[in-house]
């Protein structure tokens, strides 16, 4: 296991992601509300580029006729065929039991503590005061 | 702590690719689309230039300015292949080459115009606005990238002038098929569009047959399906039916050098429809006493079956199973780049393929079929 410092926390603000390619892995970073979460850049379906997709939430309803949109911007659809992940936990919405996104876990780490080390930071110009998001994988 | 951590934000990129071998692939459907509505203005003339200002297309669709059905993604594309630059996904030379062909490998790509040239009821129209897009395929694609074939588009619904378009295209080098659509207002064994057929044998080109279409029919046996998903569905329902009225019409026996790709259509009911038609034809011979062969020999003589949508059966070995059937030779990868129901080339097909296997499905099929050199 490596631990990689990914971005400082500033750089990924609530609601928004981006994606970074971490020992030539893409992985996509999501700020859920000042929590980071990691995904693989691959849709296990057919491998589309997942987190170039839509951010949504879950259509559910209780009857016909009647619907409303629940745990938004906590769900990614793909660009290309629509399968839909839980961001959190990369579950598949169509097919749970078999299929998973790729997660990474990830934390938030201050900066003196990352000039520390174990860390692979070598291209993100760590500063003491700031805090890093780091994967580990 | 040797490992560097690169920064490249990867927006466009896809998925990263690791080929068992170096096959480059044949492509049987890309889709170009308009960069703006003004691209195809100059391949037409003043006079159909302002009968489009001032009546527009005058389609058979039941809607003036939309399709039926709200699609499921924007301009039913794949939502990572907008250009950066602007424009619609398939307007942009560039961004087809980085994020398709390059990406894939891909030694040739089949245009499919999906553009109504010939959804007009006025025949007139729809031959000027075929051969208007005939031209703007070769300007703004094959002559920027030749791997990009076009295909020759024709009014269909008026063979004459089809034939005079096809005859027109055919000795240029950059047209690799005619394309008819699947939905047609009578079935295309139907006497009249014999001549379009004629001359796709005479000029030695193959028909790609795409899903789709200008009917004014509903795409179901049944009326109008209340869904996107359904009507995404039935639509292939049109493929079955063309391939029956082809073979049971006789114009396979009128043109025994026809090639016909089925695009867009699925395949796993090619085998039901030769059982099918082999048992019943056998019953009701002096129905159809012209037929030479029986219905599954022209199944596996005249037509062709391209992949995408991809058949995704509970098994995958059961995929296996339908190209046993349906025979390896007569498969044809297709990606329908760039919508959203794209296949992608190394991940659509989920079975193990000996190299003859996947060589015969993503190249050489299609190699034997169309015209590249």
């Amino acid at each position: 296991m490596q631990r990689y410092v990914v971005a400082s926390v500033a750089e990924i603000p609530p609601g928004t992601h981006k994606v970074f390619t971490v020992a030539g892995r893409p992985i996509g970073i999501f700020n859920l509300e000042g929590e980071y979460y990691g995904l693989l850049n691959r849709c296990p379906h057919q491998g589309g580029s997942l987190c170039d997709g839509l951010i949504t939430g879950l259509a559910v309803g209780d009857r016909p006729g009647e619907f409303r949109m629940i745990r938004k911007g906590e769900m990614i659809r793909c660009p290309w065929h629509g399968w839909e992940f839980d961001i959190r936990t990369g579950q598949s919405w169509c097919e749970p039991a078999k299929i998973r996104a790729r997660t990474y876990p990830t934390e938030i780490t201050a900066g003196t503590e990352v000039v520390r080390g174990p860390y692979v930071a070598e291209t993100v110009a760590v500063k003491v005061e700031e805090k890093y998001v780091v994967v580990e994988f | 702590m040797s490992l560097t951590l690169e920064r490249d934000v990867d927006t466009h990129g896809g998925p990263t690719r690791d080929l068992k071998t170096r096959l480059r692939i044949i492509d049987c459907d890309i889709h170009p689309y308009l960069r703006t509505p003004r691209d195809l203005d100059p391949f037409l003339s003043a006079r159909w230039r302002q009968h489009l200002a001032e009546y527009g297309k005058g389609t058979r669709g039941i809607y003036a300015a939309r399709g039926t059905y709200p699609r499921f993604m924007p301009n039913t594309c794949r939502r990572d292949a907008w250009p950066a630059g602007g424009g619609l996904p398939g307007s942009d030379v560039d961004f087809i080459r980085s994020q398709h062909l390059d990406a894939n490998d891909v030694e040739f790509g089949v245009l499919e115009p999906l553009l109504e040239g010939n959804a007009p009821r006025n025949v007139e129209l729809q031959a000027a606005l075929c051969s208007a897009f005939n031209d703007w395929q070769v300007t703004h694609f094959t002559d920027i990238e030749p791997r990009l074939r076009a295909s020759i588009l024709v009014p269909q619904d008026d063979a004459e002038a089809a034939v005079a378009e096809i005859e027109r295209r055919a000795g240029d080098r950059r047209f690799a098929q005619i394309q008819l659509s699947s939905r047609t207002p009578e079935p295309l064994g139907r006497k009249r569009y014999w001549a379009i057929f004629a001359a796709a044998e005479r000029v030695n080109l193959p028909i790609g047959l795409h899903v789709g279409g200008p009917s004014a029919a509903a795409p179901s046996a049944s009326g109008w399906p209340s869904f996107y998903v359904e009507e995404h569905q039935v639509l292939s329902h049109s493929m079955p039916t063309q391939a029956a009225s082809l073979i049971l019409e006789g114009v396979f026996d009128r043109y025994p050098n026809l090639k016909i790709i089925l695009i867009e259509g699925g395949f796993a009911w090619v085998p039901t429809l030769g059982w099918r038609l082999d048992a019943n034809v056998a019953k009701m011979r002096s129905e159809v006493p012209n037929l030479k062969l029986k219905p599954s020999e022209y199944l596996r003589r005249n037509l062709w079956y391209a992949t995408q949508p991809i058949e995704e059966p509970e098994y995958p070995q059961h995929l296996r199973t339908l190209f046993d059937w349906i025979g390896w030779d007569r498969i044809v990868y297709s990606s329908d780049y760039p919508h959203w129901d794209y296949d992608d080339p190394q991940r659509a097909i989920k079975i193990a393929m000996s190299e003859a296997e996947r060589r015969a499905i993503f190249r050489h099929n299609a190699e034997q079929i169309y015209r590249f050199n």
